[in-house]
């Protein structure tokens, strides 16, 4: 049975057939039904023949059911499901940059501590650091961060795994 | 022992072979050369038409008449978007193709080669599903799975994007019993016991039940099913208009078919029923209203379809089946029992009675009257394919099939310029029947070129031109919702069609007066040594009704012509 959930976001987990254009077909149902994606995680899985897709996007939840349901119908795709928060774990990794004078560096690095966040660049002005998180530990970090000049972030994008024996 | 090496086209060429194919619809060029070069020595018939347009339509035609896959192949660049329409218009009514299109050499791709087109991506919305072929080994699988994917599970189009130094590199892969490689793609499983008794449960109590069948059961070919199941519970039958003759429609409990020009009676039991059972039919906007909640508002509503994605659509059923029609309704009748159901036939007949589908045979000539004719005359036996417009409308009211697989129209696409190609295309399959066209003067002309492709293969075919000399349909609308403001609908300046025919060579018949329809048209079906043209020139200004306006609900019907401004539509067109 499909289950969709009630909010505007969702993630949807593809697993698809290593073929080209597999990418454009998905694009094309969810532009068609006017839904944005928001991030787009493509990656190989253990069996070469395959590929996993993580689609975070935005839009109504009957709409979804039918993104879905035609994402399925696509001969290059094996399953398509969305993960509720319950029953996936779900996880990202971002690098950020921070522009920064020495004087205010322990400041932050007290916070990325906090956060586990591993510095990975620093010069003399500036840190680099990872992040691996939840959507919301980003989000809260990100706020933390507002007092100082965040330079650029970028973000892979959620990722998704069914809890316990279930698969993705 | 070595064999005699061959190329890509060359597999091609015989794995369609082995598939069965009998004729490619087809048009040539550069990039296609080496696969029209393997058809020299083919026992496939290469048709060649005169637009790549109308090869689709015939592929189309065929298919929908033979059930058979429809092949087309045609050279890169604007050959292949060329074949836009026509895929377009066999995925919306879920029909098998095959399009096999020429391309630049794969070094050249991505670099604006010459009548490099990036059809793949141009037609990727379009079509059940499509491949570049990057190596000429593949081709053997390719086409298999292509066959497959056409005609099993919803059929639709499938294309093949095969590269000029693929079709001339050589193949060295077994022609036969090639293994699929398709992990995505599998038929909906058998429903369970359980299932099927939670479906037929729903139909206990129901006084006024309505059957609503649709293309997938002509897909199916579960004519005898529908019939069976009609039978038993004693329940009115409404068709789709791609599903007429799915049911007799001379039967006592057919209503013909529902929607924007459908029957009176067939909207009316739309809006009085007490359950509706869809069997492939996807609740289309032709025949249910913009706001789902206004169709059928107190009935039960039931649904199957093989293809998952139409449940939960356009609206949620009460229980809902994926699977194949015949196989479903085989396991779903001997749960069912007849229902009570008496006194909605009699109210049923009565509405059929009062509001039948009328016409005037004075007054002028009037296109109803020449297709009431036509009808007689064939009694249900021609293949009737038709453009799209007034005169579809038309001969979807005023001819009756007791078969499917009689009547082939674009619905989903509503293709201006289908009509005709897709009669030669059904007449190449079907050489023993009689086939008609019934064509607009409009849609006529998008695709009259195919004129030469009847005449070199002297089909005969009866192509009856209904020419109002508008594009009447669209004139309808600006008179009714627009006051009247005619834009772009006057078609002054056609051609003497009678003459056009002439030109080509092609037997010409032409119809003025209401008292020369039956006389005429029996000559035109009795002339059989190639294509004929029936030039009726009908009255100008005929509307179609009933009419349920866009977006509106069957409760929102208009028998016959009003006497006040309509609104409006909500809906699109
Ligand atoms: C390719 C295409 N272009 C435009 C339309 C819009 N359209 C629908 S019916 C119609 C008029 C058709 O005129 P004609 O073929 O003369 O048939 P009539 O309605 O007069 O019987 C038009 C323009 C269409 N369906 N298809
Ligand atoms: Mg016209």
């Amino acid at each position: 049975m499909l289950q969709i959930n009630s909010s505007d976001s969702h993630t949807i987990s593809l697993l698809v057939a290593n073929k080209p254009g597999v990418l454009l077909r998905i694009a094309l149902v969810f532009s068609r039904r006017g839904f944005n994606i928001e991030s787009l995680v493509v990656s190989p899985t253990q069996d070469g023949r395959f590929s996993r897709m993580t689609i975070s996007a935005n839009g109504n939840p009957s709409a979804l059911e039918q993104i879905v349901k035609q994402c399925s119908k696509l001969i290059d795709v094996v399953q398509a499901l969305e993960h509720s928060d319950a029953e996936a774990v779900e996880c990202e990794l971002g690098l950020i940059k921070v522009n920064i004078e020495k004087e205010r560096r322990q400041e932050l690095l007290v916070i990325l501590d906090h956060f586990k966040a591993e510095t990975i660049d620093i010069t003399q002005d500036s840190v680099i650091f990872r992040m691996t998180g939840t959507g919301l530990q980003f989000d809260t970090l990100m706020a933390m961060l507002s007092e100082f000049k965040v330079a650029e972030v970028v973000r892979t994008g959620k990722i998704v795994m069914a809890r316990g024996r279930e698969l993705t | 022992m070595s064999k005699k090496s061959i190329n890509g086209a060359e597999a091609l060429i015989k794995c369609l072979e082995n598939k069965g194919v009998e004729y490619i619809f087809g048009y040539p060029g550069g990039a296609a050369i080496p696969i029209f070069d393997a058809l020299v020595d083919s026992k496939i018939k290469l048709i060649l038409t005169r637009h790549e347009q109308g090869a689709t339509h015939m592929a189309d035609g065929y298919a929908r008449a033979t059930g058979k896959v429809g092949v087309v192949l045609v050279t890169s660049g604007p050959g292949a978007t060329n074949t836009v329409t026509g895929i377009f218009t066999a995925q919306m009514d879920s029909v098998p193709m095959l399009v096999l299109t020429g391309q630049t050499i794969t070094p050249a791709l991505g670099k604006d080669a010459f009548q490099e087109a990036d059809v793949f991506g141009i037609t990727a919305p379009l079509v059940k599903h499509s491949y570049l072929v990057k190596n000429p080994n593949d081709i053997p699988r390719v086409v298999e799975e292509s066959f497959y994917i056409a005609s099993t599970g919803r059929p639709g189009p499938v294309l093949i994007d095969l590269p000029k130094d693929i079709t001339s590199a050589v193949c060295t892969a077994a022609l036969t019993n090639s293994e699929m490689d398709l992990p995505g793609y599998s038929l909906p499983k058998d429903p369970t016991d359980a299932e099927l008794d939670a479906f037929a449960a729903v139909f206990k109590g129901s006084k006024k039940p309505l059957l609503l069948i649709g293309h997938g059961a002509v897909i199916s070919r579960a004519a005898k099913e529908v019939k069976q199941l009609a039978e038993l519970l004693c329940a009115p039958v409404t068709t789709t208009i791609l599903a007429k003759g799915i049911f007799p429609e001379d039967h006592e409990l057919s209503l013909g078919f529902l929607g924007m020009h459908g029957t009176a009676y067939a909207n009316m039991a739309v809006s009085e029923c007490d359950l509706i059972f869809s069997i492939g039919s996807r609740w289309d906007d032709r025949i249910t209203p913009a706001k789902i909640e206004r169709f059928c508002p107190t009935a039960k509503k039931l649904h199957i379809d093989i293809d998952p994605a139409e449940i939960n659509k356009i609206l949620v059923p009460d229980a809902s089946i994926v699977g194949d029609a015949k196989a479903i309704l085989k396991r779903l009748i001997p749960r069912l029992k007849p229902l009570k159901t008496q006194d909605w036939i009699d109210t049923v007949v009565r509405n059929k009675k009062r509001y039948p589908l009328k016409y005037k045979i004075h007054g002028g000539l009037h296109a109803q009257h020449v297709l009431s004719e036509m009808n007689e005359l064939t009694n249900g036996n021609a293949i009737v394919t038709t453009d799209v417009g007034q005169h579809q409308m038309w001969a979807a009211q005023f001819f009756n099939f007791n078969l499917p697989d009689r009547w082939l129209t674009s619905g989903g696409a509503g293709t201006m310029g289908f009509g005709f190609p897709s009669a030669i295309g059904a007449q190449f399959g079907c050489p023993n029947d009689v086939v008609v066209a019934v064509v607009g003067d409009g849609g006529f002309q998008m695709t009259e070129c195919e004129l030469s492709t009847a005449a070199i293969h002297k089909l005969p075919i009866k192509i009856l031109i209904i020419d109002n000399k508008y594009l009447g349909m669209v004139r309808q609308w600006q008179e009714l919702f627009y006051d009247d403001r005619l834009s772009g609908v006057d078609l002054v300046g056609n051609p003497d069609f009678v003459k056009l025919g002439e030109a080509y060579g092609i037997k010409g018949f032409r119809i003025k007066r209401p008292a020369d329809v039956k006389r005429i048209l029996k000559r035109a079906l009795d002339y059989n040594e190639g294509p004929c043209i029936i030039h009726a020139e009908v009255v100008k200004e005929g509307n179609v009704f009933p009419m349920i306006p866009a977006g509106g609900a069957a409760s929102d019907m208009v028998i016959e012509a009003p006497k006040r401004k309509m609104e409006k539509p909500q809906g699109s067109t």
